[in-house]
This record gives C-alpha cells, structure tokens and sequence, in this order.
C-alpha cells in the first residue's frame, strides 16, 4: 500500500503510520545519491537559475496500464486482481509517457474501466477484506451512514485522486453512497458502487496537473503542490504519490527547497525507485511490444510466448541491477556480460541455469556471467532485442540498426517509401544471396534505398550471429556469416565490438537524457529544452552516468515543476539541432 | 400510404429538382422495404448494418480485376472464389489516393476510403467512414460499433475525430464475454425484467457525467477535446446501459453463439484463419441478435506479417523479395492474396447463410473490403482494389464493376455515408475533396 515502503499496512491506520515506516526503512536503506560522500558536496546546489527557456509545461496525461495497475495494488494492497484490459497506449516521439499526453478513453475502453472499478470495488469491500480498508463501522449495514461513508471516501479519495477532494466533490460522493445504500439496503455495496465511480472518473484516469502562482518569482507559475507530487511520484516510482507526499504537497512544504530535496532523496533510496527506472526503460525500449512478440514455431522451437516474457526482464533485471542496485555507469548496459537467466531462457540462449533458493522460496531467476569471448555482450545481444527487431521467421540487420538509431540515439529512419522498384532482388534466384549481407547489398543498390540502408544495416550485419529469435548461429544457409559492421565510420567486428562503439558513442548518452526528461515532464524536447539538456548532459558525464542521479538533477531543475507562459515560450532561443 | 409509392432517390430527385447530388440522404425508416426485399422480422424494419473488413497488401494488378464493366462481369483469377456471391458484391477497379505529401507506405488505401485522404502534416487522420455511419445508423444498439483484429493485437482503423481510435478486440472469448456475457438480454425470451443492477450502474454513472462542466472549465482547447472524447465514451456507456434496460424487440434470426474456444495470438496464417472464423461467428450472432449495427474486421493490418509455418518470410517479405514470374506474378504472394479473398468469402457467405424474411443477413448490410495497397509488389498507390458484399438494406445496387479510372477514393467513402443517410454532401482531403458520388451504385 500506499503508505509502506516495505509493509503492507492496513488503510486504516496507515496515514498514523506512514511516517513512521518511512522513518525506520530510510535508516536502513537510504542509498541515494546525496547520501554519498563524494557527491553530497557537488549536489549542494542543483537547481539551475529559472530562466524562461527551462520552464515547463502543464500536461494533462491518462494512466498508463502499469500506472494504474500499480496505483491500484499500492492503494489497496497487491492481492487485488484488475481483470480487465486496457485501451492501447499511444507512443508519440517514442514514448508512451509522451503518447500519455494525447491519449483519451474510448467507448470500449470507458466499459473496460467500468467492469475493473466494479470489480475491484468488490474485491475491496467483501466482507473478509473490509476490515483492514474501512476506518469506521457503519451504524447499520443496511442502511446509509453519511459520516462513515465520508471517512472512508475522504480517506481513499484523497489517494486516488492524488489530491485533497473538495467538499463539494466529497458531499456529492456520499449523496451517490447514500442513495446506492437506499436501493441496496446494503452500506458496503452503496460504499463500492462510489468507489467504483471514482475509478472511472477522468479524476483518477487522468492525471490533471494545475498551476499556481510562484510567490517568489514575481509573475512567474509553478505547478501546485499536489501536481509536483504526481510529477514526481510517477516519474521516480511509476506509481501515485504516497502519504507523505501527500502530506507534504497539502501542507505546502514540498514548495519548499529543503523539504523538496528531502523527499526526492527519500523517493531515490525508496526501493520503489526500481519501478520507475524500469518503467522508463521499458517504455524507451518499447519492450511493451514482447507482449505481442511471435515467432515460427517451426523455426524458432524455443520461442514461446514464455520466452518473450522472460526476455523482457531479463533486460529489465540487467537494467534495474546495473543502474539502481550498483548505481552503475549507463554505458555499462552495452558492454556488461552479466545477466539474469531461467532454465527457460537458457535453453534458448544454450546455457544451462540451475535454478537456486533464496530464503527457503524457490527463484527461477539466477545471476549468469558470460565467458569472456562469448558474443553475449550487453541489451544489443540480449533476446529481447534481437527478437523484437526481427521478422517472425528471420533476422533483420535493417530492422535491428533502425532500432538502435531510433531507441537509443534518438534519431529518425526514414519509413520507405511507395512504388519501390524491387526488381534487383525479384528477379535474382535467391541461391545467390544466402546471407542478409548478401540480399542487403543487392537491394541497396537501388539509389531511392540505399540512403537509409546504409545508415541502418551496417550497425545490424554485426548482429547477423544471432537468428531471428536471438539463438546464436555462425552461418546462414550453409554460408558464413560475416559480423563485420560500422556505426558512424567507426568500424567493428563483432557484437562485443559494436558494444564497445555504441558505448562510447556521445549520441547515446544524449538521448537517454533527452528521453528521461520527456518521460519527466511528459513534453518533448523543443527549442525551450536546449538550455536545460545541455545542462543535464554535461551534469550526467561529470556525476559519471549515474541514471538515478540523471533522475534527481531532473527533478530538482527548475524545468521539472516551473510553468512557461505564453510569452515566455515566444521568446525561447530558436533550436540548435541534435 | 403516398410514400409507399414513392422511393428514395424519387424523393431526393423532386427536392433538388433533378440537379446533381450533393447532399446525404436522410434515414428513413418507411423506405427500407422499397427495393424488392422484404426484411421486416415480426412485422418491424430491421435496421442497415455497416462493417469494414480490412488487410493490407491489395491484389496483383492484372489478376484481380473483371475484364467488363457493370453487371454480370466475371471476377479475376485470384477473386473467382468469391463468384458465388456475384451477385451481392460490387468491385472498384482504378481507384487512388491523391496527395501533395509523402504518402507513407501501407497508410494510403485506410486513409483515403476511410478518412478522405491525408490530413494536413503533424494532425491525425480524420474521423473513419465507420464511425460516422455509427453516429448516424448505430445510436439505437447496444454497442455503437464493435472492434475486433485477428492477428493478436488490438489493431483498428477505425478512429473518431482527433485520431482517436476504437481498439480491437483479439481475444474470442473476451469478445463472446462482452457480447454474450452476464449483461446480454435475449431479444427472443418471453419475458422481461430491466436489471436493477444495470440501473444502479446507469445512474452511478451520470453522477461522473455531472462532473463534465467543471473539468472543462479549467482546461485549454486540446486538452478539452481529449476529455470532451472521455466524455462522450462515457456517454455511450450510459446510452448502452440504457437500451439495455429497454425490452428488446424480437429478432427470429438471432441466435447466441456458444462461447468459443480462445484464439492463438500470432499471426501464423492458420492461427488467422481460426480466430477470424471465431471472431466472423460471434459477429454475426451480435449483428444478427441486435447488438451493433457497424462493425470492423481487422484480418492481420497493413504490414500483413501472415506467414506460413516453417517459412522464414512473411507475406508482406514475399512482397518485397519473391522473384516474378513470366507473367509479373509473385506466386507465393498471390497464394496468400487467395487465401484472403477466400476469408472474405466466408465471412460474406457466413452472413449470408442468416435468413431475414425473404432476404438475408447479408441483403440489409454492406462489408467493405479495405486495403492500403495496389499493386503489393511495389507497395502502389494506384488502382487499390476495394470490393464489398451486400446492398445495405435496398441502399446500394449489387452485382456491379465499376472502372473508375484513377478517380480518388475518397469519392466511394462519400457515396457510403450518404447511403447510410450521413449528412455530408463534400467530403474529402486535399485533391480529395468531392462532391461526387458514384451514382452507378446508389439504389
């Protein structure tokens, strides 16, 4: 729940016990970056001066499925089953968090959340379960009691609607309790019914954010406090703002600079903060897209549906260890050989995983370190991947460069255009061009394709070792497979190789910064970013790649919680280009 | 009665004096009987019914096309399966997209039949034909439309205004339980009683719509219209619990399906096959027991990444790199263009099989078949086939071939909606713009 790190506490007493339970957990666990020696002094003062061109923007976004799944189970405990489907998301610059801000509810999407608000109302409510969320005992089960119904509502609302529910709101949510009560002749089912209705208001599905003005900046606008604490709370947990932050944006102290970076260091040694990297992560790398992952069985046994879910996190494990666990260097993901393997993933990957026990519970998941001249060798060669960026029934070095271009250089592959002339590949017997090299080159000589092919299949040719479902392979069609390859001029030779350039490249590093910020603020870079990026660039290099350390410099910027005007906007610096 | 004298077109022709057509024509009820079959079911009009069926990829130049015109041509070779139905379908040949901007590849065809041709750069495509056909035919079912997508993902082309788009459904049986679950009322059984669980939802439910007002104040124009569009599903969803709390009227044809056995999600050709006969099944139960009136078929989208099992290419792979033969012709992507004119086939003779007096399922609706390509080896905009089953209710002469020699598509989404008694009489993006029907097809 909402206001336990680590336990789960019932509602009733949580808001009494929230602040306790942080206080001891932060003790024990606190290993955020301003609690380093050698970085506490260098992070004294974060927040840039507020020019114009570093304020931000309101946004009005809707709930990510992870996003309500996880408010759901925070707020009501993790047992509750949602049983619904949610309308897709929308990716827009290649993020759902930006998709977020365009997304509405459809007709079928409006009946889905219906049926799991009801259901989870009932789950909530049932007789066995409403001891631990009800603060009160109504005077009569079968009859209206207003002044329970109000506990309960004022309490619940105030999380589900991340803010404090005004009276008005309050009075007209236990009218509708009352009169469901009336007609039920059963309080818990009027109180479920409500509760049902504040699961499908926009005030839940949406996330409303406000401004108001900033008294010390004459003239100037901020977001109010319960808005920065949902900013920030789904940016560093993917999940609602818990009660202290509640708290802390009610009582108008998280406007305060202190009690500001005391919370966002709270939220960084939370070990909440593994969810929103690997939120952000997953969304960057539109792992998302493995749900729906399929491969010729005929060709690709070992690729099952199962396998496409273990190989989304498998690549989530990697992430969430290197970069929270061991708050490593983000470069590291493309050149580590350490990984996280189940018996399932390695018969796909050739590698026998014996499975272990951790405190008596049996884990399928197991720590695995590839030799040190196995092309296993950082996310590029790891399955989701290269399955993901792949045909059903092959390899794409096309598919697998344009992926690396767009994922994590932030840069746009042309789509092909209409009425290409394939006649070069039509009409050549395909025993000439057993290897994708060999069919590549051959289609590349028509000049409309050779533009993008070429910035595209020489990253991907190096990955050619790896078939279309990621199982390692030397030859195609009885030919060898050549793993030569360049990004950018730089040549390599193998996928270790290309691990080591991509690496190194400063593109790489930029876009994580670029998209980190959006997936922040919910807006993509433009012209008024610039300033800001630069700064939050050269901040990731000197704090030596630290992406939870990328997160604090984010929210601590003025860009993060400060508002542009209109006016402000008009007189942005014009873009400098990436 | 005078009007029983009367039909439609005689109507439109006196009000605008035999000038050209450029106004929709309005729904009326009384002139559903009047072209010849009968479709009243207990002595009440069955109402018009509009689907979409879409795949990408189009069909070979040259083996697709009737080599005459008008009635009682002859399809081509890799459309003979559909010959049984001759009669009830129509074919366009020589149709296009026009625009000034890129047309990215597998948007055209969708684009242009379904939203007009492409909106301007950086906006969403326009409402889909659907959509607005559902708005004008659809308020009085149970579900305005129904979406569903065969190849495992909640893939649509349909899309309201704002480029909001209406998902697919792609399970079977989430889609049975939607239709046929707890909250179906059998328009057949004696006896009705409303739900009092339906009411207490209805009603719970206006209370979020009283919220309306005071959320809008507040926000900017963009954001306004995302949450007017969350407002009006909401709507929707009350309008449905509504009808829903309404004694249905007895539908003799209807009969619920059984629920099915769920569907693989992938897009292996036989996997596709299954769920779209899982899926064709339960929509011709819901369309024939009253439950929606526009529907949208999804078979495997635009990139058509169908595929065999065991072979290492795709459909749309095949397109690309499958050498030709001496005839132009890619083999192995004409094998799969058969296989998908023989799903359409079975999907139109499915409801055709339903009898409605002295017609069928099939007579009171129209399946247009969408496709974003014409010739799929080179990923074409010109001459996108488009065909479609069914008269829509004596609205739409069948059995014809029209050549409309480069004409843009957006002329045919035009002449729907003003079948389906839309009030457009201009429709249509850029170059696309018309104000012509294809009156050829017009009863």
């Amino acid at each position: 729940m909402l206001f336990s790190e680590r336990k789960v506490i019932p509602l009733a007493l949580c808001g009494a016990l929230a602040l306790a339970a942080f206080s001891a957990n932060a003790a024990d666990d606190h290993q955020g970056l301003a609690s380093s020696p050698e970085r506490a002094g260098a992070n004294s003062k974060i927040v840039e001066p507020g020019t114009t061109a570093q304020a931000g923007r309101p946004v009005i976004r809707r709930l990510t499925s992870d996003q309500y799944a996880n408010s759901i189970a925070d707020i009501f405990g993790p047992g509750i089953n949602l049983g619904g489907r949610f309308d897709p998301e929308v990716r827009k610059s290649g993020l759902i968090a930006l998709g977020s801000s365009e997304a509405t509810v459809t007709a079928s999407g409006i009946e889905q959340f219906d049926n799991m608000a009801r259901k989870i109302a009932e789950q909530v409510l049932e007789k066995s379960a409403r001891a631990s969320v009800m603060p009160c005992k109504p005077a009569a089960e079968n009859a209206p009691d207003p002044a329970c119904a109000k506990m309960f509502l004022e309490r619940v609302g105030r999380f589900l609607y991340r803010r404090t529910l005004s009276e008005q709101e309050l009075t007209s949510l236990v009218e509708l309790a009352n009169s469901t009560t009336g007609t039920t002749k059963d309080f818990h089912q009027g109180l479920a019914r409500t509760l049902a209705n504040m699961m499908v208001s926009p005030s839940f599905l949406f996330r409303f954010e406000k401004i108001e003005a900033d008294p010390d900046v004459p003239g100037g606008l901020r977001l109010d406090g319960f808005s920065k604490a949902a900013r920030l709370s789904f940016f560093m947990w993917n999940s609602a703002p818990d009660a202290l932050l509640l708290d802390a944006a009610a009582n108008g102290s998280l406007h305060k600079d202190a009690e500001f970076r005391r919370q966002v260091d709270r939220m960084l040694a939370s070990k909440r903060l593994e969810s929103g990297v690997r939120a952000f992560f997953d969304d960057m790398l539109n792992l998302d897209q493995m749900e729906t992952a399929s491969k010729d069985s005929d060709l690709y046994p070992e690729f099952t549906p199962a396998v496409a879910k273990e190989a989304r996190e498998e690549t989530l494990r990697t992430i969430a260890q290197i970069l929270v666990a061991e708050r490593g260097d983000y470069r590291d993901l493309f050149t580590t050989r350490k990984t996280f393997l189940t018996p399932t993933l390695g018969a796909l990957y050739g590698v026998p995983v014996v499975t272990r026990s951790v405190i008596g519970q049996p884990d399928s998941w197991v720590p695995y370190e590839y030799a040190k001249d196995s092309p296993r060798v950082g996310l590029l060669a790891q399955v989701s991947f290269l399955s993901l960026h792949s045909h059903p029934g092959r390899s794409s070095a096309t598919l697998r460069g344009k992926a690396l271009r767009e994922l994590f250089m932030c840069q746009k592959v042309p789509d092909p255009p209409g009425n290409v002339d394939f006649t070069v590949v039509q009409q050549t017997d395909n025993v000439l061009y057993k290897t994708a090299r060999a069919r590549l080159d051959a289609h590349a000589k028509q000049p409309m394709c050779a533009g993008c092919h070429k910035i595209t299949d020489p990253i991907g040719l190096a990955l050619e070792g790896f078939d279309g479902s990621g199982r390692f392979r030397t030859a195609e069609n009885g030919e060898v497979i050549d793993l030569r390859g360049s990004l950018n001029g730089v040549a390599f030779k193998s996928p270790a190789e290309l691990g080591e350039v991509v690496s190194k490249n400063s593109q790489v590093t930029s876009c994580l910064v670029k998209q980190a910020a959006a997936f922040a603020t919910g807006s993509a870079a433009d012209a008024t970013a610039t300033e800001w990026l630069k700064y939050l660039n050269e901040a990731f290099v000197a704090d030596g790649y630290r992406f939870p350390g990328l997160m604090r410099r984010i929210v601590l910027s003025s860009a993060f919680s400060d508002v542009q005007t209109k006016q402000q906007a008009s007189i942005a610096p014009a873009a400098s280009g990436h | 009665m005078v009007m029983n004298k009367m039909n439609r077109r005689t109507i439109l022709r006196g009000a605008l004096g035999g000038a050209a057509v450029t106004v929709g024509i309005p729904f009326l009820d009384c002139f559903l009987d009047n072209n010849g079959k009968a479709f009243a079911a207990g002595g009440k009009t069955l109402p018009p019914v509009f689907g979409t069926w879409t795949m990408g990829l189009g069909l070979t130049p040259g083996f697709w096309e009737p080599k005459t015109f008008g009635a009682n041509y002859e399809f081509g070779e890799d459309l003979k399966v559909l010959t049984p139905l001759q009669k009830k379908i129509n074919v366009f040949s020589g149709l296009r997209i026009l625009s000034s901007q890129v047309i990215t590849v597998h948007t055209g065809g969708m684009a242009g039949l379904l939203s007009g041709g492409l909106s301007a750069p950086g906006k969403p495509l326009g409402p889909s034909i659907d959509t607005l056909i559902a708005d004008q035919v659809g308020t009085r079912s149970r579900f305005r439309s129904l979406e569903v997508s065969c190849d495992g993902t909640p893939t649509s082309f349909s899309r309201r205004a704002g480029g909001v788009v209406n998902p697919s459904e792609f399970s079977p049986i989430a889609f049975y339980q939607r239709i046929f679950g707890a909250d179906y009322v059998d328009p057949n059984k004696a006896e009705y009683k409303p739900d009092p669980a339906l009411m207490l939802r209805k009603s719970a439910l206006s209370a979020v719509s009283e919220q309306r007002s005071d959320l809008l104040s507040t926000l900017g124009a963009s954001d306004k219209a995302r949450l007017d569009e969350y407002f009006t599903s909401l709507r929707t969803l009350e309008k449905q619990l509504e009808i829903m709390l309404e004694k249905p009227d007895p539908l003799p044809s209807c009969k619920v399906a059984t629920q099915p056995q769920d569907g693989e999600r992938t897009v292996l050709i036989d996997h596709v096959q299954k769920n779209h006969e899982l899926f064709v099944e339960l929509m011709v139960a819901a369309v024939a027991c009253g439950q929606t009136q526009v529907f949208n078929l999804n078979l495997c989208g635009a990139l058509s990444h169908m595929r065999r099992a065991g072979s290492s290419n795709t459909y749309h792979t095949y397109t690309h790199e499958e050498a030709v033969d001496n005839r132009g012709y890619q083999l192995t992507v004409g094998w799969f263009q058969r296989q998908i004119a023989d799903m359409y086939f079975k999907m139109a003779q499915k409801f055709d099989s339903y009898r409605e007096g002295d017609g069928t399922l099939l007579d009171r609706m129209l399946v247009l078949y969408v496709t974003d390509h014409g010739d799929a080896k080179v990923h074409g905009n010109e001459n996108i086939p488009v065909f479609m089953a069914g008269g829509a209710a004596g609205r739409i002469k069948t059995g014809l071939h029209v050549a409309a020699k480069g004409e843009t598509l957006s002329r045919l989404g035009l002449t729907l909606q003003q079948a389906y008694g839309v009030s457009v009489g201009t429709w249509g993006t850029e170059a696309n713009t018309t104000s012509h029907p294809f009156g050829e097809i017009m009863a």
